[in-house]
């Protein structure tokens, strides 16, 4: 993929004692890194007798799958034992609107503010950069009386409202400084070939933005699936987000703690977004490789 | 068929005006030139004929119609703009047809133009690369070919063929006078490149500042140049400025120089005829290379004058030699033939046509 052959490197032992030490830390950042998650999955794969005897550190003797399906299908959140499934699949119904459309706005903002000189573009972008700090507990209260007066209390669409809008400040800022850097001249060019606003946005100036999309969906996505004070405000019961019920999930006591089933509804949690790290990482090194901004 | 007609055309980016009055009148089917030094509002100038930029304060028209506020998209322009601005996603194909693709002209026209113009500026083997696979001057003929494809009333290009390799720029340069003479379509054209301006133009403007300098065909704004600013601006190698001071000597004439290295130009009597009676005003004597050559080396003309002065160096490019010499500390170059060349040091005896000579007050700049 890369092209490393061409380039000229200095040569000589100094140097090679420079990349051995450096290789040595970054091995040893690796491992420190990697432990938790390690812990983490074989934890998941061992029966709960196995986790009393052994130690942490050790892998599972026999791997054992139970603690994957008791957490999937039949733990039990608060009252209800029918496992993360209905909430893993509410976050799928959250997550997927709210970064799509907070993407596209911002994309569309971006375009808007940077190759639009729309009068007061400064102006704007000033007061939607300030709302990308305002923390987000000062806005609890009246979002919920706005999404009480919308009927959106306690929905889903409702907490998809409430990560589009707060993710749009976000999303301009992304799109805002990446259009800056894509030249006038092809918008202009655009304009003498007779494509409008809309035109122009969405056949010339999306296509060139991949990278810059790629970045804002990992980002937008990973915020708003790990996001635990919306969930937890606006969603009641059985609408909760997949993060709410993990938590009811660990909170919920029946005697012995299952570290078992805790660790595998943890990992069951956190592995869309590593899939879409994985994915998205794909096309982005795709988009950027292809030149996709060169002009 | 179009023409461009400008009116008291103002410009202002924040407090700076970049744009400042600008008064055109181009008829249709017509050819302009646009030259001057960079920065002086060429582009900005094309940008506001195609409605990139708006007006600060005049008019302008195309063809009939009052363009001030109607969009690029319908104002029936194509450009090339200075910086090609090629679709990076798209493929040369694709950057070339989305003119006429947002036109909804049919396929078969699209192909038609495509393939037409492809062979012309010799991109056809291009045409599925990415503007990213391509070099300067290839993207520069995309850009070309995006703008000719469509044939609207009026083209405006800015500096097209600045990247080409010499031969490539001559051709192109032949192709583009040829399409003009076929289409005769109106052309705003802007370079760099003297010979371009020369060759191509109908009428040439010569911008300085934000303001139209001369406005004529090109013959007269290199024979005939209103002031100091045109005169140097065109002509390579450009043309020698001699200070001095009007004198009267039998006729009139321009000394320079002074001391013993002293040189009196006798005015012929058409210019000496506008300047009687102010002797000791300061002048500037202007002399362009080709019409400084060995003596005797011409057929005989009228008001010939000859000197001699040493050569300070000699620089042959080929056809010709230039010769560099000196008059009261001030470098002048001599057009002269390869086989007359001198080496530095050596004198040289150099006959001047006085007859071609431009006389500038050395105060205002213009021409006397
Ligand atoms: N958008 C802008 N904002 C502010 N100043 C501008 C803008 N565009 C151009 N200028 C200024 O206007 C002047 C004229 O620019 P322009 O691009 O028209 O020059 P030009 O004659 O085309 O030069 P070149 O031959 O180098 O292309 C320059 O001083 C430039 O800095
Ligand atoms: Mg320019």
């Amino acid at each position: 993929m890369k092209q490393v052959s061409g380039i000229v490197r200095p040569k000589g032992w100094a140097r090679t004692l420079q990349r051995v030490l450096l290789f040595a830390v970054l091995g040893l950042f690796c491992v420190y890194y990697l432990v938790p998650l390690f812990v983490m999955v074989s934890t998941s794969l061992k029966s709960l007798a196995e986790i009393r005897e052994g130690t942490l550190l050790a892998p599972p003797r026999a791997i054992n799958t139970e603690a994957w399906a008791k957490a999937w299908r039949s733990a039990c959140v608060g009252v209800r034992c029918n496992g993360l499934q209905p909430y893993f699949v509410n976050s799928v119904l959250m997550v997927v609107p709210a970064v799509l459309i907070s993407t596209f706005l911002g994309a569309l903002n971006g375009y808007a503010l940077t190759k639009w000189r729309v009068r007061g573009a400064d102006t704007i972008f000033a007061l939607m950069l300030f709302g990308a700090f305002i923390p987000f507990q000062v806005i609890l209260l009246p979002m919920a009386r706005t999404l009480g007066e919308l009927g959106l209390a306690g929905t889903i669409p409702g907490l998809v409202f409430v990560h589009t809008i707060y993710g749009l400040a976000f999303t301009t800022l992304f799109f805002r400084n990446f259009f800056i850097g894509v030249s006038n001249g092809i918008v202009q060019a655009a304009q003498i070939d007779g494509a409008g606003f809309f035109g122009i946005f969405f056949r010339i100036v999306l296509p060139m933005s991949i990278p810059a999309i790629v970045v804002t969906v990992i980002w937008q996505f990973t915020q708003i699936w790990n996001d635990f004070l919306f969930g937890i405000a606006f969603t009641v019961g059985e609408s909760n987000p997949v993060t709410v019920a993990l938590n009811n999930v660990v909170n919920t006591s029946t005697g012995v703690k299952e570290y078992n089933v805790d660790m595998a509804a943890a990992i069951i949690a956190a592995l869309p977004t590593l899939a879409v790290y994985v994915v998205a990482g794909a096309w982005f090194v795709r988009g950027l490789s292809a030149g996709a901004v060169k002009g | 068929m179009a023409g461009i007609t400008l009116k008291g055309v103002r410009k202002n980016f924040g407090a700076t005006e970049e744009i400042k009055g600008i008064d055109l009148e181009i008829t249709e089917g017509e050819f302009v030139v646009l030259v001057g030094p960079s920065g002086c509002g060429k582009s900005t100038l094309l940008n506001l004929i195609a409605g990139l930029e708006t007006i600060s304060t005049g008019e302008i028209r195309i063809g009939d119609r009052r363009v001030n506020d109607i969009p690029p998209r319908d104002r029936d322009i194509a450009m090339v703009i200075q910086s090609y601005a090629l679709y990076p996603t798209k493929t040369v194909r694709d950057n070339i047809t989305f003119g006429m693709e947002t036109r909804r002209v049919p396929k078969a026209a699209q192909a038609a133009a495509l393939a037409e113009f492809a062979g012309l500026l010799q991109i056809d083997h291009l045409l599925d690369r990415k503007p990213g696979q391509l070099s300067g001057g290839q993207r520069q003929r995309v850009a070309m070919g995006r703008a000719l494809v469509r044939k609207p009333e009026v083209f405006l290009f800015d500096e097209p063929l600045s990247n080409l390799d010499a031969k490539l720029r001559i051709e192109m340069r032949t192709e583009i006078k040829k399409l003009h003479r076929r289409l005769g379509k109106t052309v705003v054209y802007v370079t760099h490149d003297q010979i371009e301006a020369m060759t191509l133009a109908s009428r040439i403007a010569v911008m300085d500042e934000g303001q139209i300098r001369q406005f004529a065909d090109p013959a007269t704004v290199y024979e005939d140049p209103v002031d100091l600013f045109v005169a140097g601006f065109m002509g390579s190698p450009p043309m020698n400025m001699l200070g001095g001071y009007l004198v009267r000597d039998g006729g009139m004439a321009v000394l320079c120089g002074e001391g013993a290295t002293q040189i009196r130009f006798p005015l012929p009597n058409r210019i000496a005829g506008r300047v009687a009676g102010s002797e000791g005003r300061a002048v500037v004597l202007g002399l362009r290379p080709e019409t400084i050559f060995a003596a005797g080396t011409e057929l005989p003309g009228p008001d010939r004058f000859v000197f001699e002065r040493p050569v300070v160096v000699d620089e042959p490019t080929g056809p010709d030699t230039m010769i560099v010499f000196e008059i009261g500390g001030q470098d002048l170059i001599a057009r002269v033939r390869p086989k007359d060349a001198r080496p530095g040091g050596s004198t040289f005896r150099f006959e001047v046509e006085m007859d071609r000579a431009k006389l500038f007050d050395a105060k205002t700049g213009q021409r006397l």
